[in-house]
């Protein structure tokens, strides 16, 4: 929601032409018209990539069908990203075990949807039915637990995590042991707007479903975080107490966060078991849900669109960036060298390898120096920056126009909250 | 307690501290009789397992308790802590060319001793880094904040140790010589004697700290309420840096003791993050906060999954163990012991 409350900004740019003006208007459109917004935006978005491609440099890095089926993947962890986002983002609950209900989603396909029981479901009721099977977990375990401190909320929904995969690997012939079930189906399009044959060799059914499902997820949580339950959400993250105070029931809207956050999860479960037409319990390992996490806080918790933009670019730096890099570096032949008690040869070094170190200092220190995210919303960036707004009475006055032309009196960021409608108590931090 | 007036009839009431050994003892029968029905003639091996196990847990434990005690963040980046002392200890092995067991009794001390002031000393200095750079900014920032943080900081030690030293099973042989001791009746192995022995001494002279010098004190102090404990002229800083060291400390001593069990003497670079989550779990079954709970909860998680180890779960031990969790935090979240619980969430 990178564009929301720029109504200002838009009247006091005063420039109607221009880049900036034709910026400022779509950011305003989207601002009051975010269901609309998230359809166009995403249709532009899936229709400029694919064109992207087959231009250099990404034509060298592979054919425009590779890279469609990499976007169709990227979906899958933009929807956990959005998904998990709900909860950490916009109810403060830190869930270390998201992938656990990725994974309860890509199983329930697997049973509902292959040879390994009988059962064939299609794939579009087989959504649905994932998305309630997630949420129904989600429930599960949030009911007793969400009545818990955050810090304990984190190791249970860690441990969680973790017994869902031992689960499905323990569970023998019906979830297919370590091996995990293969065959999946495929969805069947029936023809429908000349599409035919979802399959490994055609990316582009694929992709098209999923940024159907995304602009779906998209609409639905737009309309979420405006709505009173939203507002109920921000209000419990910001302050527990005064939100019970003020009659907000804590638990079932905690709840009511858990099992959005799991039937999200639980959407891109089906869409990516029938993609890659296996499941295995090692695809839900605890490092899934730290890399959907790493992807929330690099975009920006408590915005959708921020979040969002934080998943593709994870998942596309970890699937082609180090990839290139690796082949960029060798290209360099640079000799081995030692660094401290390391000897590091570039030659050999596959930048795969250390994924997870990027990781790690993306989230130390995006939390230490920009905990509101690459893309913040403004909202947020500025309930982040309270105390130091207050300490300088300028923020960094490049973007804050609304800061400059505010006196010492106004409460800052009072004027984009209103005019989003949403509740003002989540400024007082 | 002890003081009941003397009109009332004279039951006998133990002291707590008496109440305690004596529930102790029984729990230990217990654990023994159900190792014994399923492993039968290894049932004393099994059950000295579960003691070392148990210790090793505990050790880990006590700094998940203390960091949480003083600073109330979950340090996930401690279970990591523990791997690279193993590390460290195997590091040490290797450069002393330790090929087999070391026969002679004063060079075999000589190089524990080396090994556990090598480790405890580097692990107690990474801790007290960790604090400085990743937690210390955050301490008045929302809570999710440094939780976040202590995941990055555990993956990045495990992603260094990955790339920088193995990403396989890193063993090493077996360096103290395996001798049986009988005492009485039962027949223990040296080397889980020895772990045993070690982490009870080490919980004995972390009490002693805690409870009777002027740092424990302000260790205490700090922990009950900080601002009140600056007022008073302790410094803040130096004391979560001192938590932070003894705690990490803690868990180096565990790597080693890790390296030198049979059971143990290898390690990986992602041993840290199911260690952690055990020795996690054993801090909130003792309760969190307090460090006799945290032991106490240790030696649970050593029997639990020795226990399941012998009834043929082994697959499961760790579905167990954090199962145990999700139960223990739903109906007692204070833990076994523990009273104290802040209710900030």
């Amino acid at each position: 929601m990178s564009g929301a409350a720029t109504v200002r900004r838009t009247a006091s740019a005063g420039r109607p032409g221009g880049f900036r003006g034709l910026r400022s208007r779509i950011l305003n459109f989207n601002a009051q018209h975010q269901s609309m917004g998230s359809i166009i935006g995403l249709a532009v978005i899936g229709a400029v990539l694919p064109v992207i491609v087959l231009f250099p440099p990404f034509n060298g890095f592979g054919t425009q069908k590779d890279w469609v089926g990499g976007f169709a993947d990227a979906g899958v962890f933009v929807l956990l990203a959005v998904g998990l986002n709900v909860v950490v983002g916009f109810a403060g609950l830190l869930d270390l075990g998201y992938a656990a209900f990725f994974a309860i989603g890509a199983y329930t396909f697997a049973f509902g949807a292959s040879g390994n029981t009988g059962v064939h479901i299609p794939f579009w009721f087989m959504l649905p039915i994932g998305a309630l099977v997630a949420a129904m977990f989600g429930l599960l375990l949030g009911s007793p637990t969400l009545r818990l401190r955050g810090d304990y909320l984190a190791i249970v929904t860690l441990g969680f995590g973790e017994i869902v995969p031992i689960v499905f690997k323990n569970g023998g012939q019906i979830t297919g042991g370590p091996n995990g079930l293969t065959g999946l189906d495929q969805p069947n399009a029936y023809g429908l707007a000349g599409i035919h044959g979802f399959g490994f060799t055609n990316p582009w059914p694929y992709y098209i479903t999923i940024l159907v499902i995304i602009a779906f997820a998209f609409v639905i949580l737009h309309r979420l975080q405006d709505s009173r339950l939203g507002r109920a959400w921000v209000a419990i993250r910001e302050d527990e107490l005064a939100a019970a105070s003020m009659g907000i029931n804590t638990v079932t809207t905690k709840l009511l966060a858990f099992a959005i956050g799991a039937s999200t999860a639980g959407l891109a479960g089906v869409f990516a078991a029938s993609k890659l037409s296996l499941v295995s319990s090692d695809q839900f390992v605890f490092q899934v849900s730290f890399t959907v996490l790493a992807m929330v806080v690099l975009g920006g918790m408590g915005s959708i669109w921020s979040v969002a933009a934080g998943a593709f670019i994870i998942y596309e730096i970890q699937t082609q960036g180090l990839a290139q890099l690796d082949t960029f570096v060798r290209g360099l032949n640079l000799p081995p060298f030692a660094l401290g008690p390391f000897v590091i040869d570039l030659s050999t070094f596959e930048f795969a390898n250390i994924k997870y170190l990027l990781y790690g200092l993306t989230l130390v220190l995006m939390m230490l120096f920009r905990p509101e995210g690459l893309f913040p919303s403004r909202q947020r960036r500025r309930e982040l920056h309270f105390a130091e707004e207050l300490a300088v009475d300028e923020g960094d006055g490049e973007s804050l126009e609304a800061v400059s032309a505010g006196s010492l009196g106004e409460v800052p960021g009072a004027d984009e909250v209103f005019s989003e409608g949403a509740d003002p108590s989540e400024n007082g931090q | 307690m002890t003081t009941a007036p003397s009109t009332m009839a004279r039951t006998w009431r133990p002291s707590a501290r008496l109440r305690g050994v004596i529930a102790a003892a029984v729990a230990l029968v217990l654990a023994y009789i159900i190792i014994a029905l399923g492993a039968h003639e290894q049932a004393a091996d099994q059950f000295s397992n579960a003691l070392t196990k148990g210790a090793m847990y505990a050790l880990i434990a006590l700094g998940y308790t203390m960091v949480y005690g003083i600073i109330e963040l979950i340090n996930f980046a401690h279970g990591e802590v523990f791997m690279c002392g193993t590390v460290v200890t195997w590091w040490l092995m290797q450069t002393f060319n330790i090929t087999g067991t070391i026969g002679d009794p004063l060079q075999l001390i000589g190089f524990l001793l080396l090994c556990f002031v090598v480790a405890m000393g580097s692990m107690g200095l990474l801790g007290v880094v960790i604090e400085r750079f990743a937690y210390r900014r955050l301490r008045n920032a929302p809570r999710l904040a440094p939780l976040i943080t202590a995941i990055g900081v555990s993956f990045i030690l495990q992603n260094i140790v990955f790339v920088g030293v193995s990403n396989s099973i890193l063993t090493v042989p077996r360096v103290m010589p395996n001798t049986r001791i009988g005492i009485g009746p039962v027949v223990i192995s040296q080397i889980n004697l020895f772990v045993i022995i070690l982490a009870a001494l080490m919980m004995i002279g972390l009490h002693l700290f805690v409870g009777r010098t002027r740092l424990g004190r302000a260790m205490r102090s700090t922990a009950i309420d900080r601002e009140a404990a600056q007022l008073m002229g302790v410094d803040i800083n130096t004391t979560i840096a001192l938590t932070f060291f003894i705690g990490s400390a803690l868990a180096g001593a565990a790597g080693v003791a890790q390296m030198v069990y049979p059971g143990g003497a290898a390690t990986k670079f992602d041993l840290g993050f199911q260690a952690g989550l055990k020795a996690f779990t054993a801090a909130v079954l003792g309760g969190i906060g307090n460090t006799t709970g945290a032991a106490l909860g240790g030696f649970v998680i050593g029997f639990i999954e020795v226990i399941a180890d012998v009834y043929g779960y082994s697959n499961w031990s760790e579905a167990i163990v954090f199962g145990t969790l999700v139960v223990v935090l739903v109906f007692r979240p204070t833990g076994i012991l523990g009273q104290r619980l802040g209710d900030r969430a």
